[in-house]
């Protein structure tokens, strides 16, 4: 395909694409008016299960069944990853990574900040039916603060705070959890995730039912997923082709 | 408040365009960081602190470190 054709496929079909957002964007409701139909119907649910953060009970109470997708799409993405970065025949690990001493600054700025994060990550988790927050934030927050320790150039330490095989079940089962929680639903209740546990007191550590277990599960297959998705990263970065390799 | 939204809005704007016009790809790695975190700041004065919790760990830290990551695996090759 010519240069000049393919700008003119390109401009019909920015041409369509705008025209039809525009569109849609006129047919919305206005920005910052107090008309939510959505909200109207999910916070007195959210209320009446004992969920304080709305967020979290839209996601694991009211609308399970998208984050079990979610959580899927998660969980088939980094096993993609892993298939996809594994080394090749002709790769080996490198001896020495090559470390460089990064500043005495960071390197300090890495080990204070790691126990903060990874305590803000599990605050973050375990309360999510209460506060901002919840399994994916905390599970996020979590991996990012265990990567502290590289950028405080502790590769090796941070190799040997996530033992591979065990952060590799441990993504698997928080994943597992999650179906678990949606089959127990059916057992009692006869729905699928259906919300099974007493609600508790509204604004409380334990309420909102199961919503706080899904957290935790949530939690633990997201930080776990990200750890190994880093970590097939890092991997990566630390192979090279064994002398004599041909490509 | 709507002051500070717009103020927000124009950022990211701002960083988009910054991400897009970063040459070289180190360097958009870490113009990405900010404009994950210019992202954050949004998605807080939209009053939505979940969404900006979840583009802190993932726009500004996740992403950009395995653009880093990738970068120095190909010019490892190189």
């Amino acid at each position: 395909m010519s240069r000049a054709l393919r700008f003119w496929v390109l401009g019909v079909g920015v041409a369509c694409f705008g025209t039809i957002l525009v569109l849609a964007f006129l047919a919305m409701p206005h920005f910052g008016t107090s008309h939510h139909p959505y909200r109207d119907l999910a916070v007195p649910a959210s209320v009446a299960h004992g969920s304080a953060n709305v967020i979290s009970s839209v996601n694991f109470d009211q609308r399970g069944i998208d984050t079990l997708g979610e959580e899927t799409i998660l969980f088939g993405s980094v096993i993609a990853v892993a298939a996809l970065l594994r080394p090749a025949e002709n790769e080996e690990k490198k001896e020495d990574p090559g470390r460089r001493v990064p500043f005495q600054a960071t390197r300090m700025f890495g080990y204070v900040l790691m126990p903060v994060t990874l305590i803000i990550g599990i605050d973050l988790v375990v309360h999510g039916q209460v506060t901002p927050g919840g399994g994916f934030q905390g599970g996020v927050v979590l991996a990012t603060g265990l990567h502290l320790l590289y950028v405080a150039g502790q590769y090796r330490s941070m190799e040997k705070l996530r033992p591979m095989p065990l952060v590799e079940v441990s993504e698997a089962a928080g994943t597992a959890a999650f179906a678990a929680l949606g089959f127990a639903g059916i057992g009692v209740t006869g729905a699928f995730l259906a919300n099974i546990l007493p609600f508790g007191s509204f604004g409380q550590l334990l309420s909102a039912g199961t919503v706080p277990l899904f957290n935790v599960g949530v939690g633990l297959a997201v930080a776990s997923g990200c750890v190994v998705l880093l970590a097939k990263f890092f991997e990566q970065v630390f192979l090279v082709e064994k002398a004599g390799g041909d490509t | 408040m709507t002051v500070l939204i717009a103020i927000a809005l124009t950022l990211v704007l701002a960083g988009g365009v910054a991400v897009v016009f970063s040459d070289d790809p180190q360097r958009q790695a870490v113009t990405l960081s900010v404009y994950g975190l210019l992202m954050t700041v949004l998605f807080f004065l939209l009053a939505a602190p979940d969404v900006a919790l979840s583009q802190l760990g993932v726009g500004m830290v996740l992403v950009p470190l395995m653009v880093m990551l990738t970068i120095r695996k190909i010019r490892g090759h190189r």
